[in-house]
């Protein structure tokens, strides 16, 4: 069970997610202090450490939206948040796959802050009211990566079958 | 079925004689481009071979690019040392295509790759940043990855689980009206997609006006494809890609064009006529809040902004240079100007543009990302507003969530920088068109 602990609209830029400006900054050890940094409230309430692991960020379509940096992803996997979208812009989904950050496409859910949600690989369940939201499935292609528990298990696993291939 | 050029591309770097809609490859690169974000792709790159008793090495670092563009000169002594960091990395893996805070090979990785002849029609092209899409302008397919993505790129030469995209035909007819260009088009069409519009797709632009755009302006129209969401704009290689490699970026091996399929299967067909078409602004805060000037002139603009990879190109700054040339920019509004590269910025200076902004009041600054994105120069006060021919405008990108952006082309940045307000270049009386 995890609780939503903030609802966007569409269109979310990583701007807002991870403003440019603290892009010198790029260890995932160290990004997740500049989450939403120009989102005094909630960024501060993730700093306090009031947002528990496993809550959950409800947004609309192109969730991600525009630059490509890994920060965005990096910064919301430090505190272990689930961001559940109408959708997402296709580099932000590829680096949360890429970093294991869990992202679910959910374009018709009705959600609002404080309600608690089932999260299933078919389907989001709001507990609240009762209602179930299919969920968008995810690409075979995407899912390799995630199995892998990421890109860099993965490609770990490419590397040392070409090696294998080598001998 | 026919082939669009980014199926043709993908089946070629991938091996494969077709591919369809849908198909998972893993194509060849053939350019791997990184910025200063280039730290962080090492980090993951030399996390790729913990515990695995392989020595790091790049799969071929002839195909590596790094240009330092976002902070420079560096801003911060983090970002100082993160240079360093990947100075000293790219003499180890002997990275040649390396470009430095320079006054002679310098400047923005967009305008760099294409002027230094990296980018052939029907390459691969990766770039850890999401204006990659420029480089389709060449005939190339080009698209934004992520720092890991790139890593693993660095590492496999391959680009992991690409799905064969949809493309969206674009076809454009007319001929543009005097001070209506190329800027004024991707922003209408950006308005009409809806920043997701294209999604997952490529856009692959045609018609009339496409064939009689130069190279500049076809970069235009990539770069700011990613708005509209897409995976990559591509412009078919022609007559004009062939002049702009071998007269502007010194290319002399022999090019290989990559053309459609007469059969080629498109989603859909978008028809636009630029004839007609009005100045166009992408307004506050988001690229698709595209608006015909006629609604938003009169607008006071505290700070004007020309420049960057997405207009900051030599012709970009003869229009700023046209409209400044003998007038004072407004007293109360700011004019900046950042060229694209370093090799733009002395044309510049050669040409005497670089002289007229000045006299008339603007500053004119090193070639980089600059206030495009926030990091540092010309951020905005609270409550004010910038008129800017960059490619974004979310809220905060120019440094300050209290800060309004107007996205918007060079002729209209020039004009209103006179006036202080948002201003018609149509109807700036004392400026005709100069004859071609």
């Amino acid at each position: 069970m995890a609780r939503v602990v903030y609802t966007l609209g569409d269109d979310v830029s990583t701007d807002v997610i991870y403003p440019g400006r603290y892009m010198a900054t790029v260890l995932p050890s160290e990004t997740p202090q500049f989450a939403f940094a120009d989102d005094p409230a909630f960024s501060g309430k993730l700093k306090a450490g009031d947002i528990p692991p496993g809550s959950v960020l409800v947004a609309g379509k192109n969730f991600g939206c525009g630059s490509s940096r890994e920060q965005a992803v990096s910064c919301l996997k430090g505190y272990d948040l689930v961001v559940v979208a109408g959708g997402f812009a296709r580099i932000f989904l590829q680096n949360a796959i890429n970093l294991g950050l869990r992202v679910v496409g959910c374009p018709t859910l009705e959600a609002s802050v404080g309600d608690e949600m089932e999260i299933g690989d078919a389907a989001v369940i709001n507990r609240r009211t009762g209602k179930r939201y299919s969920t968008l499935p995810l690409p075979p292609s995407r899912r390799a990566i995630m199995d892998a528990g990421g890109l860099i298990p993965y490609t770990r696993q490419r590397l040392a079958a070409m090696g294998r291939q080598l001998r | 079925m026919g082939m669009t050029v980014v199926q043709k591309i993908l089946a070629r770097a991938s091996g494969l004689d077709a591919v369809a809609v849908g198909d998972v490859v893993e194509p060849r690169v053939d350019l791997a481009m990184s910025h200063e974000n280039a730290a962080l792709v090492i980090n993951q790159f030399l996390e790729i071979y913990q515990g695995i008793g392989l020595t790091p090495k790049i799969w071929d670092p002839s195909r590596v690019a790094i240009v330092f563009d976002h902070r420079v000169p560096a801003e911060s002594p983090k970002t100082a040392t993160n240079q360093k960091k990947v100075r000293q990395f790219v003499a180890e893996h002997q990275i040649c295509r390396f470009h430095d805070i320079r006054g002679d090979v310098g400047g923005i990785c967009h305008q760099i790759l294409p002027e230094s002849g990296y980018v052939r029609p029907g390459a691969v092209v990766v770039g850890t940043d999401s204006h990659t899409t420029s480089h389709g302008a060449l005939g190339a397919f080009a698209f934004g990855i992520g720092a890991t993505e790139m890593a693993s790129v660095w590492a496999l030469g391959l680009v992991l689980n690409v799905e064969v995209p949809p493309t969206i035909k674009v076809e454009v007819s007319g001929t543009f009206p005097d001070f209506v260009g190329p800027k004024d088009l991707i922003l209408k069409l950006i308005g009409l997609l809806t920043a997701e519009g294209a999604n997952y797709r490529v856009l692959e632009f045609h018609g009339e006006a496409i064939r009689r755009m130069a190279t500049s302006g076809r970069l235009t129209l990539c770069n700011m494809s990613v708005e509209a969401g897409a995976t990559s704009g591509i412009v078919p290689a022609d007559g004009e890609t062939t002049r702009y490699l071998r007269d502007e970026a010194g290319v002399n091996d022999p090019l290989k064009p990559v053309a459609p399929d007469r059969d080629a299967a498109y989603e859909r067909t978008i028809e636009l006529e630029v004839s007609g078409l009005e100045p166009q602004l992408a307004c506050p805060h988001t690229v698709d809040n595209v608006q015909p000037l006629s609604a938003v002139a009169g607008r006071k603009v505290n700070q004007v902004v020309i420049g960057s990879c997405t207009n900051g190109r030599l012709d970009d700054l003869a229009i700023a240079a046209h409209f400044l040339e003998g007038r004072k920019v407004a007293a109360d509004t700011r004019m900046l100007v950042f060229p694209a590269s370093s090799r733009i910025y002395r044309q510049a200076l050669e040409r005497g543009y670089v002289q007229t902004l000045m006299r008339a009041g603007a500053v004119v600054m090193n070639s980089g990302c600059g206030p495009c994105l926030g990091v540092h120069q010309g951020a905005l006060g609270d409550g004010e507003v910038a008129l800017s021919t960059t490619n974004r405008n979310f809220k905060g990108r120019m440094g300050n969530p209290k800060s309004e952006v107007y996205l918007c082309s060079p002729a209209v940045a020039a004009a209103s920088a006179v006036a202080g307000a948002i201003t018609d270049p149509r109807a700036d009386g004392d400026h005709e068109p100069e004859e071609a």
